[in-house]
């Protein structure tokens, strides 16, 4: 049930971000969602696409730093709290949420990109709550 | 104030028999007491009988860094151990220092070259002067410290790293004098500014060294310090500060010729050039006893100018340095060789050496940007995992190197790649013009 992430690692420096999603796009990859974590210096850019290894070879080629890593996507109903929910037991489970983004991925929840600690367990909980759970090939499908 | 004006004002016949009979001595002692200058000279097929004047100092073989690493670190002792009373050292390109030894003698006759300078920077006596070099193994601190007390002034032992400190001693204690790196009295002056205390400071007399520097800085620190400053020069190989040091006419650092013997040579063509033609300075102790270097290839690029100067002293001054015929750079006074970052990056798990120092002056203090390029095999999509990768590689630097640098993780082939000295440096600071 995990989704492939790709990471790509970008200077702060203008033009970069161009760049990587150029030759993503380029080559036809679909590019479903994408997230930038800044720091003074550098970025990691973290995007869902359609076919991630593709795009990890070809950025390798450009000579650009990117890696895959699995994390969770997940469809919450909208209803006020129901997200808090589904943190608090993963909290309760003893979980540690890495990071979290938002992506729209048209259907009736609010969907968010999760990585923690322990996907595997993060995985058995939400499967037990009131969510839902994509994995690669619905997003290589969108 | 000339100190010491019968050896400052010789005049040249008389020098050139001191030096001869200082070399002849020298160069027995070395053959019969350093087996590993003994062979060297007899590579060569020479023998002590063989230097009968300073002018025969060419046929000597040459000392570099790495006859110091072969001989690390006491290969070239020319004393037994009872008889050295002292050690320094400053880095070299990977591992192993530079290092110096010292017996009693040794530290007396650094001692007196350093209150020559200082007597030709106007300092006496009366004055109190603050030594703002780091104590220990660098030379800087002890050998500015012995120096001043040597001429009998009073020494506040500030060392480095608070400036704050420094500044309130300095009022306090009605300092008039300072020994410190020019880049550092620079950040002082603005410190003082910046507490705007310049009117109760008592401060005459900088005498700088430990990294080359320019005129521009000269006249930014007299003027905004209202002080007159001076350039010491000096290495641990051949003692430390104070083998040269420039007077108030500023036309060259006075190399003190009776004990440290100057020649430039063309590093290509290891011959001695004429006066005022650029090559490389070697160095070579004339009284030296703990460890005498014969003809050390000190790697700085400068000129000499021989002849009377207007201040009265007959020692022969060097010019301008114009830069360096190894990648050494000089931060914030200390030594640095891209080998060394080199080889501390490459005890990092994961990180390919692909790396470039950036050495600016920001605020007329030196920074050091290490940037390092991030491969695949270190990249991890949580920034916590990079920052960790930062912070491990600036802590290995500053174990290398001594100095706090800024890390900048960059992408590969971002980095700069230039025909320069070296691609692995960029100094923006412009020493040498």
């Amino acid at each position: 049930m995990f989704v492939e992430q790709l990471s790509v690692f970008l200077e702060n420096k203008a033009g970069r971000l161009d760049e990587v999603l150029s030759v993503i796009s380029n080559s036809g990859i679909n590019i479903v969602s994408i997230s930038l974590a800044d720091t003074a210096d550098f970025g990691v850019l973290r995007m869902l696409c359609s076919d991630p290894f593709k795009a990890h070879a070809l950025l390798k080629d450009t000579g650009i730093t990117s890696k895959v890593n699995e994390v969770i996507v997940v469809s919450i109903p909208q209803a006020v709290g129901s997200l808090k929910a589904v943190v608090k037991r993963l909290n309760e489970e003893g979980l540690n949420i890495q990071y979290v983004y938002g992506l729209s991925l048209n259907d009736d929840g609010a969907s968010i990109a999760l990585k923690t600690d322990d996907l595997q367990k993060t995985i058995e909980i939400l499967q037990n709550e009131n969510v839902r759970l994509y994995n690669q090939e619905e997003i290589s499908k969108l | 104030m000339i100190w010491n004006e019968s050896k400052e004002c010789m005049s040249r016949d008389q020098l050139e028999e001191l030096q001869s009979k200082r070399l002849v001595k020298t160069v027995n002692r070395v053959y019969h007491n350093v087996e590993y200058y003994r062979k060297k000279m007899q590579e060569l097929g020479l023998e002590p009988g063989d230097i009968k004047d300073i002018h025969d100092i060419e046929k000597l073989p040459f000392t570099t860094y790495e006859d110091l690493k072969i001989t690390y670190p006491f290969g070239l002792s020319a004393v037994p151990t009872s008889e050295l009373i002292r050690v320094h050292a400053s880095s070299g390109t990977t591992g192993k220092p530079k290092i110096g030894v010292y017996t009693r003698r040794d530290i007396e006759i650094w001692s007196e070259a350093v209150a020559r300078c200082l007597a030709m920077a106007g300092i006496t006596r009366d004055d109190i002067i603050q030594v703002g070099y780091g104590y220990g193994l660098f030379t800087g601190g002890l050998g500015a410290h012995y120096g001043a007390e040597y001429l009998g002034a009073m020494v506040i032992p500030m060392s480095t790293g608070n400036t704050k400190k420094l500044i309130d001693m300095m009022i306090d204690c009605k300092a008039t004098a300072i020994a410190c790196t020019p880049s550092y009295l620079l950040h002082v002056a603005e410190d003082i500014e910046k507490y705007d205390v310049l009117d109760k400071i008592h401060l005459r007399t900088a005498i700088c060294g430990a990294e080359p520097w320019t005129d521009e800085m000269r006249d930014q620190m007299e003027k905004r310090l209202n002080i007159k400053a001076y350039d010491i020069y000096g290495l641990t190989e051949i003692c430390g500060p104070g083998v040269a040091c420039d007077c108030e006419y500023h036309k060259g650092l006075h190399i003190w010729e009776d004990h440290f013997y100057p020649e430039i040579i063309n590093p290509t063509t290891m011959k001695q050039e004429a006066e005022g033609v650029t090559g490389e300075m070697v160095i070579t102790n004339l009284t030296k006893e703990g460890m005498p270097l014969l003809r050390y290839r000190t790697r700085d690029l400068t000129s000499l100018q021989y002849g009377k100067c207007e201040c009265g002293r007959t020692m022969a001054r060097i010019q301008r340095f114009k830069g360096r015929t190894d990648d050494m750079l000089i931060i914030r006074g200390v030594n640095v060789f891209p080998s060394q970052v080199e080889a501390a990056l490459l005890t990092i798990d994961g990180t390919t050496p692909h790396y470039m120092l950036v050495v600016d002056r920001v605020d007329n203090k030196d920074t050091l940007e290490v940037q390092v390029e991030v491969a695949e095999k270190v990249f991890t999509d949580e920034v916590s995992g990079l920052e960790k990768l930062s912070e491990e590689i600036h802590q290995k630097l500053k174990g290398a190197i001594g100095l706090n640098a800024k890390v900048r993780l960059v992408e590969p082939n971002g980095l700069e790649h230039f025909d320069g000295k070296s691609k692995h440096v960029i100094d923006k600071r412009k020493l040498y013009e």
